[in-house]
């Protein structure tokens, strides 16, 4: 009898779940009201508690302020993980929302975010930093990126006035230099590939542009979030005599690492990414390096609107205003703000490009990319492969990619011939301890 | 002189608690209702008191969070299909009084051994793949079972840590597996993106459609073997009593070991279909702490395959309801969702208790006797 019941509750409960299933459809239109038909899906990785996401949920409110887009035509998902929830959640803003465009912001997101493009060939879906959309062959797939390492030259720079004046001053110890007299600076990246090794080589020479001995020690995480591990990182760094720690991680773990080194009267400065880092280390915090992510969302909600076709790549620097540097913390040199103000208007006009070959010296030995140097070690030709790679078994191609000659008129061109940074180049100065 | 002594102690308490013997089955869902129903009026004072909504339309909101659309319910079906496998998984091994809090690494362990065929044998022909993603996943899941198991039955080891720190070193084992996968990126994506080589295949228009299935099939099975076998008897023996199952003639090691085998390998049947039907990766995030909330969902049903799917709806439908509200209200984020959710499970928890016991209050007329 009571195993009977039991049972009935069981069918029951799937009839139940049967007869929910029939009127889906009709409560959705009503959602896509206002003055325009634009409704947007959001898919985060984070919520504001986490400089990145924040960041994005700023850009966004920002455009939708900028162009009257209402509070119930975004529809926003936090903390998305990226795994088949992204699709799931992806399949629900279409399919529950009607929306007609989607935007994840995370690069894991990406191959989710295309299943569901395939899935949804009339909606717009955006993969925020991905790298395949343009080979991918969904026409609705759509990535974007910032230059944000032209604000992490411009932070490198802010770094680099600090270090002249320490050097000025005398406060730096023997600690402080390696072996060959280059003062030691520190860096707390996620992950070993482009994205971060271009925004820590822009940020070195920034570093350099003021100070010419200098060298890098870059730690990496392997999480783009973990406050515990970015802050023991920097620990590490500091106590090996790094002065300044630059980072390419979401949490304020080096910031607060940075703040207690200095209250213990260590000279340690930090150089933040998305946020304004002064919060967590007023004396420490130099600057941020940051984007402006508004103005992409702003073209993106505009286009849509107005019924026209995504960029499938986008990316834009300070000469669009997309990237900045946050306020200068009270620890900054005296001068600085001038010395940036003028860097951001040669960055601007063009006549100041990050990766000036000049600038540097690599070795042929690269993974991945296939480069040549003249005779003092300054690089010639670097040949990439945007081709998008599955690496679990080495690597196996699945879209296929052109293979471009990214130096021109004397300079790296990133993010010129896809929006996500290909900079891979390990240039002579700065070491990978990890 | 009896009388005397016990009006000097206190005589009777107030209230006692007595066990409830043979409640009737009206009876005890009687109680679970009005439980359900009580947690309801509290969220509902909870929500008016900290956001002022309406809580009417937080419960609609909720119930969208499982049945918005076609897909939603799909995706709560997949989902309580595999906290109900895990459930299942777990069912025999809880039966027996081993606590095996282990699942989520054997059902991580059993993931990553089919995403380790599906990146290496990605060769072979479509059905050879999927049959030794099976077996490698039903093997991982295994051994991440037996091997506390051997632990217990020859050193009797304490299961619950053993079983317990397994999962940790099972997610450093993910961990470092796929940061070697990722390559040259920061994250792996689906794994045999362009040949969707051991991808489920879709039915319906969805590759979950399959774990569903499998999963049906396997509680189906669970349920007879634990009612109906031999092997289901001996569990329910050693759980009872180790010694009268000696005194029995049963071989409690043996016992022991092959349970913990099949629990093992069903939470690496989980994995398998996660792996295959759903993700088409893995990370630490694949067992999504199943593991752990299968235990909840094991304990409730008391091991009974049916009354675990309905648990298992149950978590899923609140977990996702907590969600949708999130997102829905900015007024009530996160927290302010799980503690609702938090509320109504320890009302349905709570009322397993009145299911099993109840109040014995001391009558006036028991009072006079004793004076």
């Amino acid at each position: 009898m009571k195993k009977l019941l039991a049972m009935l509750l069981c069918l029951a409960m799937v009839l139940s779940l049967a007869a929910c299933s029939g009127n889906t459809e009709n409560d959705t239109k009503k959602d896509g009201n206002g003055a325009n038909n634009l409704k947007v899906g959001v898919i985060l990785v984070g919520d504001e508690t986490e400089g990145y996401t924040l960041a994005h949920i700023n850009g966004i409110k920002a455009a939708a302020s900028n162009l009257g887009i209402a509070d119930n035509q975004i529809v926003w998902n936090y903390i998305v993980a990226e795994d088949s929830s992204c699709y799931d959640k992806a399949v629900e803003m279409v399919e529950n929302y009607n929306c007609n465009l989607v935007i994840s912001n995370s690069y894991g997101h990406q191959a989710f975010m295309a299943q569901a493009a395939e899935r949804y060939p009339d909606t717009a879906f955006v993969a925020m930093t991905g790298d395949f959309a343009a080979i991918c062959g969904s026409e609705n797939m759509h990535n974007a990126f910032t230059r944000v390492y032209e604000s992490r030259y411009v932070s490198g720079v802010v770094a680099g006035m600090k270090l002249a004046e320490l050097v000025e001053a005398g406060a730096l110890t023997n600690a402080n230099y390696d072996a060959d007299g280059n003062i030691k600076i520190g860096y707390v990246g996620a992950f070993n590939y482009a994205e971060v090794v271009s925004g820590y080589t822009a940020f070195y020479l920034g570093i350099k542009s003021i100070v010419e001995n200098v060298a890098m020690e870059v730690t990496y995480t392997s999480s783009w979030f973990n406050i515990d591990a970015e802050a023991a990182a920097a620990e590490q760094l500091i106590s090996d005599g790094c002065v300044i720690i630059g980072q390419h991680a979401d949490s304020s773990g080096a910031p607060s690492a940075c703040q207690q080194a200095w209250q213990n009267g260590t000279v340690a400065y930090s150089v933040g990414y998305n946020v304004d880092m002064l919060d967590v280390a007023p004396d420490a915090a130099l600057t941020s390096a940051t984007n402006d992510w508004s103005k992409y969302y702003t073209y993106a909600f505009k286009t849509v609107m107005e019924g026209g076709k995504l960029d499938t790549d986008w990316a834009k620097g300070y000469s669009d205003g997309a990237v900045a540097v946050t306020a200068l913390g009270k620890s900054c040199a005296a001068g600085t703000a001038e010395k940036v103000a003028e860097v951001e208007a040669a960055l601007k006009n063009g006549t100041l490009k990050v990766f000036d070959t000049s600038k540097f010296t690599a070795g042929t030995d690269q993974p991945y990319c296939t480069v040549t140097v003249d005779a003092d070690g300054h690089v010639t030709s670097c040949k990439v492969d945007l081709s998008y790679y599955d690496y679990t078994n080495g690597p196996q191609l699945v879209y296929q990619g052109d293979t471009i000659e990214a130096i021109k008129d004397g300079a790296f061109a990133e993010s010129e011939f896809r929006s996500a940074p290909y900079f891979s180049i390990r240039i002579d100065g700065i070491t990978e301890l990890n | 002189m009896d009388k005397k002594q016990l009006k000097k102690s206190g005589g009777e308490p107030l209230v006692r608690i007595a066990k409830r013997e043979g409640v009737p089955f009206w009876k005890a869902w009687g109680v679970r209702v009005i439980a359900v129903i009580l947690a309801l009026i509290v969220c509902a004072i909870f929500i008016y008191l900290v956001t002022k909504l309406n809580p009417i339309q937080v419960y609609k909101v909720m119930l969208e969070g499982s049945f918005k659309s076609k897909y939603k319910v799909l995706c709560t079906l997949r989902d309580t299909a595999l906290l109900l496998g895990i459930g299942v998984a777990l069912a025999p091994a809880f039966k027996m009084r081993f606590w095996n809090i282990g699942a989520e690494g054997q059902v991580l362990m059993g993931g990553l051994a089919t995403a380790a065929v599906m990146v290496y044998c990605n060769e072979l022909p479509a059905w050879l793949l999927f049959v030794v993603m099976l077996a490698a996943a039903l093997c991982a899941g295994a051994i991440w079972g037996l091997i506390p198991a051997i632990f217990k039955s020859k050193w009797d080891t304490n299961e619950t840590l053993i079983t317990l720190m397994m999962n940790y070193v099972a997610i450093n084992i993910v961990l470092c597996v796929t940061n070697l996968w990722r390559g040259e990126k920061s994250s792996m994506g689906t794994i045999n993106m362009h040949t969707k080589a051991g991808w489920f295949p879709e039915i319906f228009g969805y590759r979950f459609i399959l774990n569903i299935i499998i999963i049906f099939v396997l509680a189906i099975a669970m349920f007879i073997y634990l009612k109906r076998s031999k092997h289901g008897f001996e569990i329910s023996v050693v759980g009872e009593s180790a010694n009268t199952a000696k005194y029995a003639g049963i071989n409690v090691k043996k016992v022991i070991i092959r349970t913990m085998l099949i629990s093992g390998a069903i939470c690496g049947i989980c994995g398998f279909i996660t792996v295959a039907g759903r993700d088409q990766t893995i990370s630490t995030a694949t067992a999504g702490g199943y593991g752990f909330t299968a235990i909840i969902v094991a304990w409730l049903a008391k091991f009974n395959s049916f009354y675990m799917a309905l648990i298992s709806f149950l978590l899923i439908f609140l977990e996702n309801g907590a969600a949708q509200i999130a997102s829905a209200y900015s007024s009530l984020n996160d927290y302010a969702a799980s503690i609702i959710t938090g509320i109504i499970l320890f009302f349905i928890l709570g009322s397993e208790f009145f299911v099993n016991y109840r109040f014995v209050f001391r009558t006036k007329a028991a009072k006079e006797v004793k004076g």
